[in-house]
């Protein structure tokens, strides 16, 4: 089961109201490559995965819903007291008639949540490139939305986040290195 | 500090691009590129340091700075 | 609501020092789930373990329960369902 712990794993502070960039940010919530995609691939690839790995899934996928939060945090304080009129400027006009200032899982440009965006295809080694690539994926995306915001605070935090991407993906890289051993064979590294 | 992570490359201008040209492209090369397993006991930031910048180990940590015009 | 922790500066301090001890586990989890076998990384990891549950126990005293379903003890009355949550500070 998971056990939900009321705290962020790094502060996030924003220092305007800025509506543009949430829409931005949307993308790493309910995108492709973004923190609730990322979650999910992971934990549903452990039930199939070599158990030498599964604790390694848990825990990047765990740590996923963290980054989640996150980012749900900076959509929220960046949105929070916006009029319609100011929502309709930056073209979340559509996102109002729908949802109000609700969050929801949608990409940067409007398209909801798919299962199509992960995949999981039972072979250890296609599922752990997938992760890899998805982290690399997720670290370009960062990246992109560092470069436009002029906001130190929220850049802050999405350079550890950014940060995170690499990590996760190192580990994903080591973990193949591992299925690719032979059973039994004690690998000094 | 130079960034010894970024890498240039050069995109062909063409005699009707209709945007000024970007002379030079750069994109990040990450240090877990060039780690196949991380060695053991390699040193560590501080603690406070490490949550900043978002990793334990100095060797995994990549700076990463925006393109976006300070706000005047 | 009347027993509303109060958010001062010293709790954006508390908090950050159990975040920093809180991230350097994780790093630790991650690096031992690849190299378990790493008695020094090993030590550290057991070491801060033990130091984050001395943070968080001070914490909570003063701010209120992090956890829930029993892991977090409460004040009367339940404290957990109390604002604010983590994306409001």
């Amino acid at each position: 089961m998971w056990v939900y712990e009321k705290k962020l794993q790094y502060p996030v502070r924003v220092s305007k109201c800025d509506p543009r960039m949430a829409k931005f940010l949307t993308e790493q919530y309910g995108g492709a490559d973004g923190e609730l995609s990322a979650a999910l691939r992971y934990l549903n690839q452990r039930y199939t995965i070599p158990d030498k790995v599964i604790g390694l899934l848990t825990d990047i996928g765990t740590e996923e819903f963290a980054h989640l939060e996150m980012i749900a945090t900076m959509i929220y304080k960046l949105t929070k007291d916006a009029t319609p009129e100011q929502l309709i400027a930056v073209g979340l006009g559509p996102h109002y008639a729908n949802h109000d200032h609700a969050l929801y899982y949608e990409n940067a440009g409007g398209v909801p949540w798919t299962a199509a965006y992960i995949q999981a295809k039972g072979d250890p080694l296609a599922d752990l490139y997938e992760d890899i690539a998805a982290e690399e994926k997720a670290r370009a995306t960062y990246q992109w939305l560092i470069d436009m915001t002029d906001d130190v605070d929220l850049q802050d935090s999405l350079k550890f986040l950014r940060e995170r991407e690499i990590v996760h993906s190192l580990r994903f890289k080591e973990a193949v290195e591992i299925i690719k051993a032979d059973r039994d064979t004690k690998k000094v590294f | 500090m130079s960034n010894n992570q970024l890498r240039e490359w050069y995109p062909f201008v063409g005699p009707f691009d209709p945007c000024p040209p970007q002379i030079v492209k750069t994109y990040v090369v990450p240090p877990n590129q060039f780690i196949p397993y991380q060695p053991m006991n390699l040193p560590q930031f501080p603690l406070n340091q490490a949550l900043k910048l978002g990793t334990l180990w100095p060797a995994l940590y990549s700076p990463y700075e925006s393109k976006c015009p300070p706000r005047g | 609501m009347s027993s509303r922790a109060q958010i001062d500066e010293n709790y954006y301090k508390k908090l950050e020092e159990l975040q920093q001890l809180d991230f350097a586990l994780v790093e630790l989890t991650l690096y031992l789930d690849t190299h378990p076998n790493d008695m020094q990384a090993l030590q550290q990891f057991n070491q801060l373990a033990q130091q984050r549950h001395q943070c968080a126990f001070h914490f909570e005293a003063q701010y209120g329960p992090l956890l829930q379903y029993g892991h977090s003890y409460s004040k009367y009355p339940w404290q957990w369902a109390e604002s604010p949550w983590p994306w409001q500070v």
